[in-house]
């Protein structure tokens, strides 16, 4: 088999981790305001998600790889989605 | 210099441009996406179901405190990164002393996780108490569990490091580990938000 030769650039790996930081000083943050839970919930989802795409992205370099590997990697996580997504609406139509 | 995808795992096989052994490395972490999917779905169920069983966490755990353990876990990702892009320049040394610095992290991490575990028990919250403790620990636990896997791996990854098994030519081993690394600090990042903050 051939190897197949590709490019990859170096992230700035520290800045980076200052937006990791920045994110989770965010997060703690957004739980300790007096925010109402329904606000305060995808805030802090979103903010996970973002940091979890950081880590994704730039330190396991999905940003430089190929479709095959990003699909691999992605699609689990929409399959979780749409595993913990109808017991969520479940548990809110009951409260 | 130009990085290449196949060169560092020098002698594995090639399939679709992905050497075999990372394509492996990635279908084994999209089915530890799906172990912890089931895992915090079963949360997400249980929580939503009884939610006046479930304590304002903030009354039983200890968030600032793990809060900075959540921090020393990013660092360790940030140390991982940097034994990778190390030996990808050519440096074993600071290979071996970023890798040995992720272990000791890691370590770091489970000792303060172990800390807070015995401050719940002490306080009465135990995995067989209630609703919540269950959950907690079954999740806190199996994420436990694949950090000190993590752990001794690396600590296996150091001793090859020192053996010389790793070169700027041939370091494949070593982005295998940071992609487990990595991913283990994924899962927190998930687990911190919703045991921790909501």
């Amino acid at each position: 088999m051939t190897e197949h030769v590709v490019t990859r650039p170096r992230p700035n790996y520290m800045l980076v981790f200052v937006f990791l930081a920045l994110l989770t000083a965010a997060e703690v943050g957004v739980a300790f305001t007096g925010l109402p839970k329904s606000m305060q919930v995808p805030l802090l989802i979103a903010l996970a998600i973002a940091k979890a795409t950081l880590v994704g992205m730039f330190y396991m370099h999905l940003r430089f790889e190929g479709r095959v590997l990003r699909f691999i990697a992605v699609g689990p996580l929409l399959l979780a989605i749409i595993l913990s997504l109808p017991p969520l609406v479940d548990s809110i139509g009951h409260h | 210099m130009s990085r290449t995808a196949a060169s560092e795992h020098h002698g594995t096989p090639v399939w679709q441009g992905i050497p075999t052994t990372k394509f492996a490395m990635w279908l084994f972490l999209a089915s530890e996406v799906m172990f912890f999917a089931g895992l915090i779905g079963a949360y997400i169920v249980l929580r939503g179901g009884a939610p006046e069983k479930w304590p304002v966490v903030s009354d039983v755990l200890n968030v600032p405190l793990v809060a900075g353990n959540t921090f020393i876990l990013i660092v360790s990702s940030v140390t991982m990164v940097r034994a990778y892009a190390a030996i990808e320049d050519g440096n074993p040394q600071g290979m071996r002393r970023m890798l040995i610095a992720t272990a000791a992290l890691g370590a770091f991490f489970l000792s303060i996780q172990a800390v807070e575990w015995s401050a719940l028990m002490n306080e009465g919250t135990a995995p067989a108490t209630d609703l919540f403790g269950s959950v907690f620990f079954t999740l806190t636990g199996f994420h436990g569990l694949h950090v000190l896997g993590g752990v001794l791996t690396l600590v296996y990854v150091v001793f090859k490091a020192f053996r010389g098994a790793f070169t700027q030519a041939s370091h494949g081993g070593v982005e295998l580990m940071g992609l487990y690394w990595h991913f283990v600090d994924v899962v927190w990042i998930f687990l911190f938000t919703i045991l921790y903050l909501i």
